[in-house]
Protein backbone atom coordinates (compact mmCIF):
# COMPACT_ATOMS: atom_id res chain seq x y z
CA UNK A 1 0.00 0.00 0.00
CA UNK A 2 0.92 3.37 -0.72
CA UNK A 3 0.27 5.95 1.81
CA UNK A 4 -0.49 9.74 0.09
CA UNK A 5 0.00 11.71 3.87
CA UNK A 6 -3.14 13.45 4.10
CA UNK A 7 -2.62 16.21 6.78
CA UNK A 8 -5.47 18.65 5.69
CA UNK A 9 -4.05 20.77 3.52
CA UNK A 10 -5.64 21.19 -0.13
CA UNK A 11 -6.52 19.12 -2.62
CA UNK A 12 -4.71 15.76 -2.12
CA UNK A 13 -7.34 13.79 -3.72
CA UNK A 14 -5.68 14.15 -7.66
CA UNK A 15 -2.31 12.55 -6.15
CA UNK A 16 -4.35 9.49 -5.07
CA UNK A 17 -6.40 9.20 -7.96
CA UNK A 18 -3.44 9.36 -10.45
CA UNK A 19 -1.48 6.42 -8.29
CA UNK A 20 -5.13 4.33 -8.37
CA UNK A 21 -4.71 5.19 -12.41
CA UNK A 22 -1.35 3.76 -12.64
CA UNK A 23 -2.51 0.73 -10.85
CA UNK A 24 -1.14 1.70 -7.01
CA UNK A 25 -2.95 0.77 -4.05
CA UNK A 26 -2.74 4.07 -2.82
CA UNK A 27 -4.90 5.96 -0.14
CA UNK A 28 -4.98 9.21 1.59
CA UNK A 29 -3.86 8.52 5.21
CA UNK A 30 -4.33 10.67 7.70
CA UNK A 31 -3.41 8.02 10.68
CA UNK A 32 -0.54 7.89 11.52
CA UNK A 33 -0.14 4.34 12.64
CA UNK A 34 -2.03 3.31 9.54
CA UNK A 35 1.00 5.29 7.35
CA UNK A 36 3.61 3.63 9.04
CA UNK A 37 2.41 0.51 7.60
CA UNK A 38 2.98 1.42 4.13
CA UNK A 39 5.75 0.14 1.46
CA UNK A 40 5.76 3.27 -0.13
CA UNK A 41 5.38 7.17 1.12
CA UNK A 42 3.67 10.16 -1.03
CA UNK A 43 4.15 13.51 0.33
CA UNK A 44 1.99 15.98 -1.51
CA UNK A 45 1.52 19.83 -0.88
CA UNK A 46 -0.22 22.81 -1.89
CA UNK A 47 0.11 26.36 -0.77
CA UNK A 48 2.85 27.85 1.79
CA UNK A 49 5.47 26.48 3.10
CA UNK A 50 4.74 27.67 6.50
CA UNK A 51 1.29 26.62 7.30
CA UNK A 52 2.46 22.90 5.34
CA UNK A 53 5.31 22.24 7.39
CA UNK A 54 3.24 22.77 11.06
CA UNK A 55 0.47 20.86 9.67
CA UNK A 56 2.67 18.11 8.95
CA UNK A 57 4.13 18.09 12.22
CA UNK A 58 0.92 18.45 14.31
CA UNK A 59 -0.72 15.76 12.51
CA UNK A 60 2.40 13.17 13.44
CA UNK A 61 2.96 12.27 10.50
CA UNK A 62 6.42 14.33 9.76
CA UNK A 63 7.96 11.41 12.26
CA UNK A 64 5.84 8.92 9.79
CA UNK A 65 7.80 10.74 6.96
CA UNK A 66 11.28 10.75 8.97
CA UNK A 67 11.14 7.31 9.25
CA UNK A 68 10.00 6.07 6.57
CA UNK A 69 13.31 7.74 4.99
CA UNK A 70 15.20 5.97 7.71
CA UNK A 71 14.04 2.56 7.02
CA UNK A 72 14.97 3.43 3.45
CA UNK A 73 11.19 2.76 1.71
CA UNK A 74 10.38 4.55 -1.55
CA UNK A 75 9.12 8.30 -1.03
CA UNK A 76 8.19 11.06 -3.44
CA UNK A 77 7.36 14.47 -2.85
CA UNK A 78 5.12 16.90 -4.47
CA UNK A 79 5.10 20.40 -4.56
CA UNK A 80 5.38 22.14 -1.61
CA UNK A 81 5.64 18.23 -0.31
CA UNK A 82 8.98 17.83 -2.18
CA UNK A 83 10.05 21.58 -0.27
CA UNK A 84 9.21 19.95 2.94
CA UNK A 85 12.19 17.60 1.84
CA UNK A 86 14.78 20.40 2.54
CA UNK A 87 16.02 22.16 5.57
CA UNK A 88 13.54 25.53 5.40
CA UNK A 89 12.15 28.02 2.91
CA UNK A 90 12.72 31.52 2.23
CA UNK A 91 8.76 31.99 2.04
CA UNK A 92 8.52 31.07 6.07
CA UNK A 93 12.02 31.50 7.65
CA UNK A 94 10.60 30.37 10.89
CA UNK A 95 8.95 27.07 9.54
CA UNK A 96 11.22 24.16 9.27
CA UNK A 97 11.49 21.14 6.76
CA UNK A 98 12.20 17.64 7.11
CA UNK A 99 15.90 18.39 6.51
CA UNK A 100 16.09 14.84 4.59
CA UNK A 101 17.72 17.23 1.28
CA UNK A 102 20.53 19.70 2.25
CA UNK A 103 19.76 23.25 1.32
CA UNK A 104 16.84 25.75 1.62
CA UNK A 105 13.74 26.54 -0.84
CA UNK A 106 14.20 29.95 -2.39
CA UNK A 107 11.57 33.09 -4.42
CA UNK A 108 11.43 32.48 -7.89
CA UNK A 109 14.03 34.88 -10.41
CA UNK A 110 12.95 37.92 -10.76
CA UNK A 111 11.74 39.20 -13.70
CA UNK A 112 9.30 36.66 -14.53
CA UNK A 113 5.47 36.49 -12.66
CA UNK A 114 4.98 34.64 -9.50
CA UNK A 115 3.48 32.15 -9.52
CA UNK A 116 5.07 29.99 -12.53
CA UNK A 117 1.58 28.82 -13.34
CA UNK A 118 2.06 27.08 -16.57
CA UNK A 119 3.37 23.97 -18.80
CA UNK A 120 7.09 23.70 -19.07
CA UNK A 121 9.99 21.34 -20.39
CA UNK A 122 12.28 18.96 -18.15
CA UNK A 123 15.81 19.42 -18.68
CA UNK A 124 16.97 16.03 -16.98
CA UNK A 125 20.28 15.55 -15.55
CA UNK A 126 19.72 12.11 -14.71
CA UNK A 127 17.53 10.76 -12.95
CA UNK A 128 16.04 7.10 -11.80
CA UNK A 129 12.09 8.46 -11.15
CA UNK A 130 12.06 10.45 -14.38
CA UNK A 131 13.21 7.38 -17.07
CA UNK A 132 11.19 6.61 -20.13
CA UNK A 133 9.70 10.60 -20.46
CA UNK A 134 9.44 11.45 -23.53
CA UNK A 135 12.09 14.59 -25.01
CA UNK A 136 11.16 17.37 -24.80
CA UNK A 137 9.14 16.45 -21.47
CA UNK A 138 6.50 18.57 -20.93
CA UNK A 139 5.15 19.07 -16.82
CA UNK A 140 2.30 21.04 -14.99
CA UNK A 141 4.34 23.65 -12.54
CA UNK A 142 2.02 25.93 -10.08
CA UNK A 143 4.47 27.38 -7.11
CA UNK A 144 6.38 30.87 -6.71
CA UNK A 145 9.26 29.30 -4.84
CA UNK A 146 11.26 26.22 -5.63
CA UNK A 147 14.22 24.23 -4.08
CA UNK A 148 18.08 25.51 -4.54
CA UNK A 149 20.38 23.80 -7.00
CA UNK A 150 22.64 21.14 -4.99
CA UNK A 151 23.86 17.35 -5.89
CA UNK A 152 20.77 16.33 -5.35
CA UNK A 153 19.03 17.93 -8.35
CA UNK A 154 18.02 16.11 -11.20
CA UNK A 155 16.05 17.85 -13.47
CA UNK A 156 15.63 22.04 -13.92
CA UNK A 157 13.20 23.82 -16.01
CA UNK A 158 13.90 27.28 -17.43
CA UNK A 159 11.93 30.20 -15.81
CA UNK A 160 14.02 33.22 -16.33
CA UNK A 161 17.08 30.95 -15.74
CA UNK A 162 17.35 27.09 -14.58
CA UNK A 163 14.77 26.28 -11.41
CA UNK A 164 14.70 22.91 -9.98
CA UNK A 165 12.41 20.71 -11.07
CA UNK A 166 13.25 17.77 -9.33
CA UNK A 167 15.86 15.82 -7.16
CA UNK A 168 16.24 12.53 -5.56
CA UNK A 169 18.64 10.78 -3.20
CA UNK A 170 17.84 7.03 -3.14
CA UNK A 171 15.02 6.22 -2.69
CA UNK A 172 13.79 9.38 -1.75
CA UNK A 173 12.34 11.69 -4.89
CA UNK A 174 11.07 14.85 -5.12
CA UNK A 175 9.05 16.91 -8.38
CA UNK A 176 8.46 20.42 -8.13
CA UNK A 177 5.77 20.30 -10.70
CA UNK A 178 2.39 17.89 -10.72
CA UNK A 179 2.86 14.71 -11.96
CA UNK A 180 -0.28 13.94 -11.28
CA UNK A 181 -1.41 16.48 -13.11
CA UNK A 182 0.72 16.48 -15.82
CA UNK A 183 -1.44 14.12 -18.13
CA UNK A 184 0.15 11.28 -19.62
CA UNK A 185 3.67 12.42 -18.68
CA UNK A 186 3.01 12.84 -15.43
CA UNK A 187 1.04 9.31 -15.09
CA UNK A 188 4.07 7.42 -16.10
CA UNK A 189 6.43 9.55 -13.65
CA UNK A 190 3.66 8.25 -11.01
CA UNK A 191 4.11 4.47 -12.80
CA UNK A 192 7.71 4.41 -12.08
CA UNK A 193 7.65 5.82 -8.23
CA UNK A 194 4.70 2.78 -8.07
CA UNK A 195 7.27 0.06 -9.80
CA UNK A 196 9.65 1.13 -6.83
CA UNK A 197 7.47 0.73 -4.50
CA UNK A 198 6.75 -2.96 -5.74
CA UNK A 199 10.55 -4.17 -6.05
CA UNK A 200 11.22 -2.50 -2.92
CA UNK A 201 8.56 -4.59 -0.94
CA UNK A 202 9.02 -7.69 -3.20
CA UNK A 203 5.82 -7.88 -4.68
CA UNK A 204 4.78 -8.50 -8.86
CA UNK A 205 5.35 -5.31 -10.56
CA UNK A 206 2.03 -3.61 -11.06
CA UNK A 207 0.60 -4.49 -14.47
CA UNK A 208 -1.89 -2.22 -15.12
CA UNK A 209 -0.34 1.15 -17.26
CA UNK A 210 -0.96 4.27 -17.77
CA UNK B 1 10.18 30.08 -20.91
CA UNK B 2 6.71 31.46 -20.59
CA UNK B 3 3.97 29.39 -22.36
CA UNK B 4 0.63 30.55 -22.87
CA UNK B 5 -1.88 27.72 -22.19
CA UNK B 6 -5.05 26.78 -24.09
CA UNK B 7 -8.25 26.39 -22.07
CA UNK B 8 -11.48 24.91 -23.06
CA UNK B 9 -14.19 26.55 -20.83
CA UNK B 10 -17.31 24.46 -19.98
CA UNK B 11 -20.80 26.25 -18.77
CA UNK B 12 -22.70 23.48 -17.17
CA UNK B 13 -26.09 24.32 -16.41
CA UNK B 14 -27.79 21.12 -14.19
CA UNK B 15 -25.17 18.55 -15.29
CA UNK B 16 -24.99 19.48 -19.36
CA UNK B 17 -22.54 21.97 -21.11
CA UNK B 18 -24.14 24.67 -22.20
CA UNK B 19 -23.10 27.74 -23.77
CA UNK B 20 -24.89 31.78 -24.79
CA UNK B 21 -23.99 34.76 -26.88
CA UNK B 22 -23.45 37.87 -23.99
CA UNK B 23 -24.40 35.39 -21.35
CA UNK B 24 -27.88 34.54 -22.67
CA UNK B 25 -29.77 32.22 -25.38
CA UNK B 26 -27.78 28.80 -24.51
CA UNK B 27 -27.83 25.58 -26.08
CA UNK B 28 -26.76 22.40 -24.92
CA UNK B 29 -23.20 21.45 -26.14
CA UNK B 30 -22.80 17.58 -24.45
CA UNK B 31 -21.67 16.22 -20.83
CA UNK B 32 -19.31 17.85 -19.32
CA UNK B 33 -17.21 14.40 -18.18
CA UNK B 34 -17.30 13.05 -22.07
CA UNK B 35 -16.29 16.94 -23.10
CA UNK B 36 -13.56 16.95 -20.28
CA UNK B 37 -11.90 13.91 -21.34
CA UNK B 38 -11.72 14.90 -25.01
CA UNK B 39 -10.04 17.78 -24.48
CA UNK B 40 -7.83 16.33 -22.15
CA UNK B 41 -6.76 13.26 -24.65
CA UNK B 42 -6.44 16.63 -27.38
CA UNK B 43 -3.85 18.53 -25.18
CA UNK B 44 -6.01 20.93 -23.88
CA UNK B 45 -3.99 22.40 -20.55
CA UNK B 46 -6.42 22.86 -18.47
CA UNK B 47 -9.73 22.95 -17.97
CA UNK B 48 -12.51 25.64 -16.62
CA UNK B 49 -16.03 24.28 -15.73
CA UNK B 50 -18.19 27.11 -14.39
CA UNK B 51 -21.78 26.19 -12.81
CA UNK B 52 -23.92 29.03 -14.25
CA UNK B 53 -27.22 27.89 -12.20
CA UNK B 54 -27.77 29.11 -8.92
CA UNK B 55 -29.87 26.25 -7.32
CA UNK B 56 -28.50 24.39 -4.60
CA UNK B 57 -29.97 20.83 -6.26
CA UNK B 58 -27.73 21.85 -9.00
CA UNK B 59 -24.45 22.52 -6.95
CA UNK B 60 -24.66 18.67 -5.90
CA UNK B 61 -24.91 18.05 -9.34
CA UNK B 62 -21.58 19.84 -9.96
CA UNK B 63 -19.61 18.35 -7.01
CA UNK B 64 -20.71 15.16 -8.79
CA UNK B 65 -19.17 16.13 -12.43
CA UNK B 66 -16.41 17.61 -10.50
CA UNK B 67 -15.95 14.31 -8.83
CA UNK B 68 -16.19 12.16 -11.89
CA UNK B 69 -14.04 14.44 -14.24
CA UNK B 70 -10.90 13.93 -11.46
CA UNK B 71 -11.40 10.31 -11.92
CA UNK B 72 -10.37 10.04 -15.35
CA UNK B 73 -8.96 13.90 -16.38
CA UNK B 74 -5.03 14.07 -15.03
CA UNK B 75 -4.67 17.83 -16.30
CA UNK B 76 -5.32 20.84 -14.00
CA UNK B 77 -9.03 22.47 -13.85
CA UNK B 78 -10.91 24.78 -12.02
CA UNK B 79 -14.01 24.83 -11.15
CA UNK B 80 -16.08 28.59 -10.27
CA UNK B 81 -19.89 29.31 -9.72
CA UNK B 82 -21.69 29.74 -6.59
CA UNK B 83 -18.43 29.56 -4.56
CA UNK B 84 -19.97 31.55 -1.61
CA UNK B 85 -17.71 30.26 1.51
CA UNK B 86 -14.45 28.75 2.11
CA UNK B 87 -16.34 25.55 2.54
CA UNK B 88 -17.89 25.87 -0.67
CA UNK B 89 -14.44 25.82 -1.55
CA UNK B 90 -13.38 23.32 0.07
CA UNK B 91 -15.96 21.24 -1.45
CA UNK B 92 -14.93 21.22 -4.55
CA UNK B 93 -11.20 20.88 -3.95
CA UNK B 94 -11.76 17.70 -2.44
CA UNK B 95 -14.10 16.53 -4.69
CA UNK B 96 -10.72 16.80 -6.95
CA UNK B 97 -10.49 20.30 -8.51
CA UNK B 98 -7.42 21.90 -8.55
CA UNK B 99 -8.63 25.60 -8.15
CA UNK B 100 -11.62 27.47 -7.45
CA UNK B 101 -13.41 30.83 -9.25
CA UNK B 102 -15.21 33.61 -7.58
CA UNK B 103 -16.74 36.29 -8.80
CA UNK B 104 -20.23 37.60 -7.42
CA UNK B 105 -18.98 36.96 -3.68
CA UNK B 106 -15.73 37.95 -3.85
CA UNK B 107 -17.08 41.20 -4.97
CA UNK B 108 -19.72 41.11 -2.17
CA UNK B 109 -17.19 40.44 0.38
CA UNK B 110 -13.47 40.86 -1.04
CA UNK B 111 -11.93 39.06 2.34
CA UNK B 112 -13.28 36.08 0.94
CA UNK B 113 -10.62 36.31 -1.81
CA UNK B 114 -7.59 36.35 0.95
CA UNK B 115 -9.65 33.44 3.55
CA UNK B 116 -9.59 31.06 0.49
CA UNK B 117 -6.06 31.72 -0.41
CA UNK B 118 -4.93 31.49 3.48
CA UNK B 119 -6.90 28.41 3.53
CA UNK B 120 -5.77 26.73 0.17
CA UNK B 121 -3.01 29.09 -0.82
CA UNK B 122 -3.02 31.24 -3.68
CA UNK B 123 -2.27 29.21 -6.06
CA UNK B 124 -6.14 27.65 -5.69
CA UNK B 125 -8.02 31.03 -6.01
CA UNK B 126 -9.44 32.41 -9.17
CA UNK B 127 -10.83 35.66 -9.15
CA UNK B 128 -13.52 35.83 -12.72
CA UNK B 129 -13.39 39.18 -13.37
CA UNK B 130 -16.64 39.98 -15.77
CA UNK B 131 -15.89 43.32 -17.65
CA UNK B 132 -18.23 45.47 -20.09
CA UNK B 133 -16.84 48.67 -21.54
CA UNK B 134 -18.11 52.13 -19.66
CA UNK B 135 -19.05 54.76 -22.29
CA UNK B 136 -17.15 58.03 -20.96
CA UNK B 137 -16.99 61.21 -22.89
CA UNK B 138 -15.17 61.44 -26.51
CA UNK B 139 -11.23 61.69 -25.51
CA UNK B 140 -11.79 59.35 -22.10
CA UNK B 141 -9.05 56.38 -21.85
CA UNK B 142 -10.85 53.38 -21.92
CA UNK B 143 -12.80 52.17 -18.57
CA UNK B 144 -14.56 49.14 -17.52
CA UNK B 145 -17.05 48.11 -15.26
CA UNK B 146 -17.42 44.67 -12.98
CA UNK B 147 -20.36 43.04 -13.78
CA UNK B 148 -21.69 40.05 -10.94
CA UNK B 149 -24.16 37.54 -10.90
CA UNK B 150 -23.99 36.00 -14.45
CA UNK B 151 -23.20 39.17 -15.89
CA UNK B 152 -26.70 40.83 -15.11
CA UNK B 153 -25.73 43.00 -11.76
CA UNK B 154 -23.56 46.21 -12.94
CA UNK B 155 -21.57 47.03 -9.56
CA UNK B 156 -19.89 50.51 -10.38
CA UNK B 157 -16.54 48.84 -9.83
CA UNK B 158 -14.00 49.82 -12.26
CA UNK B 159 -12.59 46.48 -13.42
CA UNK B 160 -8.93 47.30 -13.73
CA UNK B 161 -8.77 48.92 -9.56
CA UNK B 162 -10.75 45.60 -9.27
CA UNK B 163 -8.08 43.42 -10.83
CA UNK B 164 -5.56 45.07 -8.64
CA UNK B 165 -7.18 44.78 -5.66
CA UNK B 166 -7.97 41.04 -6.14
CA UNK B 167 -4.30 40.12 -6.72
CA UNK B 168 -3.17 42.28 -3.52
CA UNK B 169 -6.33 40.22 -2.13
CA UNK B 170 -4.55 37.02 -2.48
CA UNK B 171 -6.03 35.89 -6.07
CA UNK B 172 -3.20 33.49 -7.66
CA UNK B 173 -4.99 33.71 -11.25
CA UNK B 174 -7.10 36.33 -12.84
CA UNK B 175 -10.28 35.15 -15.67
CA UNK B 176 -10.75 38.15 -17.14
CA UNK B 177 -14.28 37.80 -19.30
CA UNK B 178 -15.27 40.74 -21.83
CA UNK B 179 -19.30 40.82 -21.85
CA UNK B 180 -19.04 42.74 -24.77
CA UNK B 181 -17.50 40.06 -26.37
CA UNK B 182 -18.75 37.02 -25.41
CA UNK B 183 -19.99 34.75 -27.81
CA UNK B 184 -19.74 37.21 -30.08
CA UNK B 185 -16.83 35.80 -32.30
CA UNK B 186 -14.86 38.88 -32.51
CA UNK B 187 -12.15 38.21 -30.38
CA UNK B 188 -10.98 38.93 -27.28
CA UNK B 189 -11.21 42.91 -25.99
CA UNK B 190 -7.34 43.20 -26.32
CA UNK B 191 -7.22 46.51 -24.44
CA UNK B 192 -8.96 45.13 -21.42
CA UNK B 193 -6.78 41.93 -21.08
CA UNK B 194 -3.25 43.89 -21.78
CA UNK B 195 -4.14 46.54 -19.11
CA UNK B 196 -5.22 44.17 -16.49
CA UNK B 197 -2.04 42.48 -17.36
CA UNK B 198 -0.01 45.51 -17.14
CA UNK B 199 -0.92 46.44 -13.70
CA UNK B 200 -0.90 42.71 -11.99
CA UNK B 201 1.58 40.48 -11.62
CA UNK B 202 -0.70 36.99 -11.41
CA UNK B 203 -1.39 35.31 -14.38
CA UNK B 204 -3.91 36.60 -16.41
CA UNK B 205 -6.59 34.33 -18.86
CA UNK B 206 -8.19 36.24 -21.34
CA UNK B 207 -11.83 35.04 -22.26
CA UNK B 208 -14.81 35.83 -24.07
CA UNK B 209 -15.16 36.48 -27.92
CA UNK B 210 -13.02 34.01 -29.93
CA UNK B 211 -14.29 32.86 -33.29
CA UNK B 212 -11.19 32.06 -35.11
CA UNK B 213 -7.84 30.92 -33.93
CA UNK B 214 -5.83 34.35 -35.05
CA UNK B 215 -8.08 35.73 -32.06
CA UNK B 216 -6.14 33.20 -29.36
CA UNK B 217 -2.58 34.65 -31.51
CA UNK B 218 -4.13 38.66 -30.87
CA UNK B 219 -4.68 37.38 -26.99
CA UNK B 220 -1.30 35.75 -26.41
CA UNK B 221 0.69 38.65 -28.25
CA UNK B 222 -1.20 42.01 -28.02
CA UNK B 223 -3.49 41.21 -24.85
CA UNK B 224 -0.62 39.95 -23.02
CA UNK B 225 -2.50 36.88 -21.17
CA UNK B 226 -0.86 33.58 -20.24
CA UNK B 227 -3.59 31.85 -20.95
CA UNK B 228 -6.43 31.91 -23.72
CA UNK B 229 -10.05 30.30 -23.30
CA UNK B 230 -12.39 29.75 -25.68
CA UNK B 231 -15.73 27.73 -25.75
CA UNK B 232 -17.92 28.03 -29.17
CA UNK B 233 -15.18 27.57 -31.51
CA UNK B 234 -14.12 23.96 -29.63
CA UNK B 235 -17.25 22.53 -28.63
CA UNK B 236 -19.29 23.12 -32.28
CA UNK B 237 -15.98 20.88 -33.68
CA UNK B 238 -14.79 23.47 -35.59
CA UNK B 239 -11.52 23.57 -34.33
CA UNK B 240 -9.36 21.53 -32.74
CA UNK B 241 -7.23 21.97 -29.52
CA UNK B 242 -4.21 20.58 -31.63
CA UNK B 243 -5.33 22.95 -34.31
CA UNK B 244 -5.55 25.92 -32.06
CA UNK B 245 -2.06 24.97 -30.56
CA UNK B 246 -0.31 24.40 -34.01
CA UNK B 247 -1.69 27.72 -34.84
CA UNK B 248 0.21 29.84 -31.83
CA UNK B 249 3.43 28.02 -32.23
CA UNK B 250 3.26 29.22 -35.88
CA UNK B 251 2.91 32.59 -35.24
CA UNK B 252 5.62 32.27 -32.33
CA UNK B 253 4.05 31.87 -29.36
CA UNK B 254 5.15 29.21 -26.94
CA UNK B 255 2.69 26.49 -26.46
CA UNK B 256 2.53 22.53 -24.95
CA UNK B 257 2.96 20.41 -28.35
CA UNK B 258 -0.35 18.85 -28.07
Amino acid sequence: MIAVLDYGIGNLRSAEKALQKVGADARLVDDPALAAGADGIVLPGVGSFGPCARALESSGLAEVARDAVARGLPFLGICVGFQLLYEGSEEDPSASGLGIFPGVVRRLPVGVKHPQMQWNVLDITQSNLLVGVPDPAWVYFVHSFAPEQTSDTTATCDYGGPVVASAERGPVWGTQFHPEKSGTVGLGILSNFVAAVDAASGRTPSSVGA
Amino acid sequence: MRTVRVIPCLDVDDGRVVKGVRFTDLFDAGDPVELAARYDAQGADELVFLDITASSDNRRTMVDVVARTAEQVFIPFTVGGGVRAVDDGRRLLRAGADKVGVNTAAVDRPGLIADLADEFGSQCVVVAVDARRRLGPEGSPPAWEVFTHGGRTATGLDALVWAERCAALGAGELLVTSMDRDGTRDGFDLELTRQIAGRCQVPLVASGGVGELDHLVEGALEGAADAVLAASIFHLGEFTIAEAKAHLAAAGVAVRPA
